[in-house]
């Protein structure tokens, strides 16, 4: 049994403790948001915050997630940052097929908490583990510009 | 760039239920010979018009059925009284943006108020909804009249109850953000408010609608959100792989790593005695790799544990009848058959021996590309119940109506017993055109209380692909005394499955064929025998042969001296008939082409000198009925690492519906097709794939993106076309021309990291 914090509510969830944080949120919680696309740490489809920091949660096991909270694509939009990088986003159009773009928003959004104003270095580094199989890189970009110019 | 964002779906219970009512009718309703047929549309209800969109093929059928009288429904306007317009779309989206775009198009000719249009999803019936393909950039071009017709019959019945209501001449009225306006009366109504008498109208002759002309449009050509967008950054549940039912397990099903084994035996009492597994067991199939191939299903509480119980599988498998290909000996034996041109040729024009023999200056390549994998992000999944003699199926897939068959044989059921529901779609690319993940799901399904969602992993997701064949193309060209193109010759090696043609997506395309108009033109092709299955991949043919026929254009522009985009122009304008598409259908036009070379030229700055170790190239392609040139500027340092300056991308599809899709599908494919070009490839060895996860199969990555792709277009009045595909082919051979232009080295082989090229950040 162990004890989740995932969006401001705690679960109890029992599952082995090899358990990858992704499963235990898609299966077990419902939290269909997060995505698998790899399993490996390798597309960045499964980005969480976790602790506060961007996380593959493929990665993540359950028992080592501690009591550090969990926040998803789910509940990102009760944050500033995540709403104001939800927003840029659709002002944008930055979806395509729309499969990666929680690890996207979720990596974009733990980027402008860490640095509220990213030059293009800043976002190639926090956005290389994301893949775009579609291609919308040019929009995500600059939806990121976009969200770091609007008044907090 | 307007802003316009309409309602996001919220779900029409009423006309869903009517939808349900009509799958449940065994009599489809008739449709006359009018076009469109009224639906109930009593009080509250509104307004409900069903109307039938389709190919050629499915009306043809449906006419020979009935004398020509008799059509199915297969989508609905609703306009309702509280002024919500209703739209059901019968299309897949995957990420090409067609479910804003069929809203877009009915919703302008109606005239309706894009803030009140919600656009629905329809389940998969191909009884009811006919073709539901997403494929081939094919769903726009076919549904444009269709969808237009029924914005306009709906707006015809609106003001017709309007002019009885108010006792004037309907032509008098005009229509405007679903309002009717009587000027000289000054009397004006929603289209709620008139949508229960409207319903009580005669039904409109869908030929004798007038339709807008371009200038009168106010919603096509803008630039609209994804209807859905708002679910995807808020991460609701879309995908396939989202589908959550109560009760459900979870499987992974274990094909043969060479494509054809089969299952002998497995370790079954180890894998039952996992931790969370359910059940065990092994299936035959139909042994078609279309459907279902035989293999081990694992089925367990959680996916983690059925991933895991998968890891621990050990199957005995009969390799009597697998896949013994291999990349690296398919090259070697096409390099050493190259230059022994096949007896018998597949086109034959003018005389390519005189030309050659007359010729002032004659050129000769050798082309190559690899396999290629579709990699969508979304996994194959697709979930499966077996209740009540039927089978319900959620699956994300971009052909669904010619999936039933199959699904059905899979199942071992009739076809009606099979319920679809459709999921958005993570990536298509092609590689959902094929339903075998679905196949499986239902076969497995039957072993199953209860649902099941089957998950494949990204390794089984690489391993059991319908790749793009590679390919090898030998050229010898020949340069007039004029310096003009004169003769091709060209030997396409490439796949059959079957022995007597090429396998899917390994056959030269009708674009290239009509598309390089040499006077004197020779083609043949040797076919390899291949196990592994193919498919359709973003542009199929096109996406590969276009890079090596449009670079070796470049090479004999290059060795003839002449101006490559001169050259280009010239080539495409000679008037050889026994080239011209046969096919009245085909829209190819030498004029368009020019147009848009001759913009790409401009706008990319053609003629300008450039530094040293920088270079301009430029191609362009007839692809999926579009006209496209694109052109790439670049900069190669010491270490062959390319910077990409700019990439321009001009395209001719007819009038756009809307822009910021087509702006993402321009954007979109150009960036595949240099993430394609850079590094993408798939080996085989003894039959097995060697690439099984992103980490060897390096898409590009956000630090490798171009900055910005310029793209344009040009709005003709032509009947538009598709753009998912249009965008990737000329890329590539941009990219090779380029890096000719900048360091006076040819590629000829693909991905170019094998030839130690890589991109700078
Ligand atoms: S699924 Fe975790 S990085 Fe791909
Ligand atoms: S939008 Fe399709 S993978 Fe990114």
């Amino acid at each position: 049994m162990f004890t989740l914090t995932v969006n401001g509510q705690s679960h109890l969830v029992d599952v082995p403790e090899q358990m990858p944080l992704l499963w235990v949120l898609r299966d077990h919680l419902n939290l269909v948001g997060t995505k698998y696309g790899c399993g490996v740490a390798q597309c960045g489809a499964c980005t969480v915050h976790v602790g506060g920091n961007p996380t593959r949660s493929c990665q993540l096991t359950i028992g080592d997630v501690g009591t550090r909270a969990v926040v998803t694509i789910e509940g990102i939009g009760d944050a500033p940052n995540g709403a104001k990088i939800q927003k840029a986003w659709l002002e944008a159009s930055v979806p395509q097929c729309g499969y990666c773009q929680a690890g996207q928003i979720m990596s974009a959004t733990a980027l402008l908490n860490s640095t509220p104003q990213p030059d293009d270095s800043d976002i190639d580094a926090a956005m290389a583990g994301n893949l775009c199989r579609c291609g919308t890189y040019i929009r995500v970009r600059q939806a990121i510009k976009n969200a770091a110019a609007k008044p907090a | 760039m307007a802003n316009i964002q309409s309602n996001f779906a919220q779900s029409d219970a009423y006309l869903s239920a009517l939808i349900r009512e009509v799958h449940a009718t065994p009599v489809a309703p008739v449709i006359g010979r009018r076009g469109f047929f009224k639906l109930a549309g009593a009080g509250a209800a509104g307004l409900v018009l069903g109307f039938q969109l389709g190919d050629a093929a499915f009306a043809a059928e449906n006419d020979a059925a009935a004398d020509g009288a008799i059509q199915t429904m297969n989508a609905f306007i609703r306009v309702a009284s509280n002024n919500t317009i209703t739209i059901y779309s019968k299309c897949p989206e995957i990420g090409q943006g067609i479910k804003t775009s069929f809203g877009v198009i009915i919703a302008d000719e109606l005239d309706a108020d894009w803030n009140h249009v919600v656009m629905e999803q329809a389940d998969i019936n191909p009884k009811v909804y006919g073709s539901q393909g997403a494929g081939g950039s094919t769903s726009i071009p076919r549904a444009w009249d269709q969808l237009r017709q029924a914005g306009a019959g709906a707006k015809a019945m609106l003001i017709a109850a309007a002019a009885k209501q108010w006792e004037v001449d309907p032509r008098q009225i005009t229509a405007r953000d679903s309002v009717l306006t009587h000027a000289a009366s000054g009397k004006s109504a929603t289209y709620g408010s008139l949508a229960a008498e409207a319903a009580k109208m005669p039904v409109p002759d869908a030929k004798g609608l007038k339709l807008k002309t371009r200038a009168e449009y106010r919603l096509i050509g803008k630039g609209f959100h994804g209807v859905d967008d708002p679910k995807v950054v808020t991460g609701q549940p879309l995908f396939g792989i989202d589908v959550q039912r109560p009760g459900m397990v979870y499987a992974t099903y274990t094909k043969c790593p060479a494509a054809g084994g089969k299952v002998r035996s497995f370790n079954v009492d180890e894998i039952k005695a996992e931790r969370g597994v359910i059940d065990a067991f092994a299936l035959t199939g139909t042994g078609l790799m279309a459907e279902a191939m035989p293999g081990v299903a694992i089925i367990a509480k959680d996916t983690w544990s059925a991933f895991q119980a998968q890891k621990k599988l050990k199957v005995d498998w009969d390799l009597s009848e697998a896949s013994q290909d291999s990349t690296s000996r398919f090259s070697e034996e096409a390099k050493k058959i190259a230059m022994s041109f096949p007896q018998k040729a597949d086109e034959n024009i003018g005389d390519v021996d005189k030309a050659f023999a007359a010729a002032a200056k004659t050129v000769e390549a050798y082309y190559e590309y690899p396999f290629a994998a579709h990699a969508p992000l979304e996994p194959m999944n697709t979930t499966a119940h077996w209740h009540d003699g039927i089978v319900e199926m959620w699956v994300p897939t971009q052909q669904p109506d010619r999936g039933l068959p199959s699904i059905a044989k899979a199942a071992g059921l009739p076809e009606d017993k099979i319920v679809l529901h459709q999921t958005r779609v993570g990536g298509g690319f092609g590689r959902r055109l094929v339903n075998d993940y679905a196949c499986e799901a239902a076969a497995i399904s039957r072993k199953v209380d209860g649902p099941v969602k089957l998950q494949w992993t990204r390794e089984d997701d690489f391993a059991h692909d319908f790749y793009r064949p590679a390919g090898y193309h030998q050229f010898k060209g020949a340069i007039d005394g004029n310096g003009r193109l004169d003769a091709w010759r060209e030997h396409f090696i490439t796949f059959t499955a079957d022995g007597k043609k090429e396998a899917s997506g390994a056959n030269l395309t009708d674009n290239i064929k009509f598309s390089i108009k040499a006077p004197n033109l020779r083609r043949g092709t040797t076919m390899f025998p291949l196990r592994i299955p193919t498919g359709a991949w973003r542009a199929p043919g096109d996406n590969a042969q276009v890079f090596a026929e449009q670079c070796f254009m470049h090479e004999m522009s290059s060795v003839a001296g002449r101006d490559h985009v001169e050259f280009l122009l010239e080539a495409v304008n000679r008037d050889v008939p026994e080239l011209a598409p046969k096919d009245k259908s085909v829209n190819f036009s030498p004029k368009r082409v020019s147009d848009v070379i001759k913009m790409c030229a401009d706008k990319a700055g053609w003629g300008k000198t450039a530094p040293k170790g920088s270079g301009l190239g430029l191609a362009w392609c007839y692809s999926h009925a579009g006209h496209v040139a694109q052109a790439v500027e670049l900069s190669v340092d010491a270490n062959k690492r390319i910077k990409i300056e700019r990439i321009v991308v001009v395209l001719d599809v007819g009038p756009i519906i809307d822009m910021t899709g087509s702006q993402a599908q321009a954007q979109g494919a150009s960036t595949d097709a240099l993430s394609t070009a850079m590094g993408l490839k798939i080996n085989i060895e003894n039959g097995r794939i060697k690439e099984l996860n992103y980490n060897a199969y390096p898409v590009l990555r956000m630090p490798f993106a171009p900055m910005t792709i310029d793209a344009y277009f040009i709005q003709s009045d032509n009947p538009p076309t598709g753009m998912g595909e249009p965008a990737f082919p000329a890329l590539a051979a941009a990219l090779g021309n380029a890096i000719f232009a900048a360091t006076g080295e040819r590629v000829r082989r693909l991905p170019l990291r094998d030839l130690g090229y890589s991109l700078a950040i």
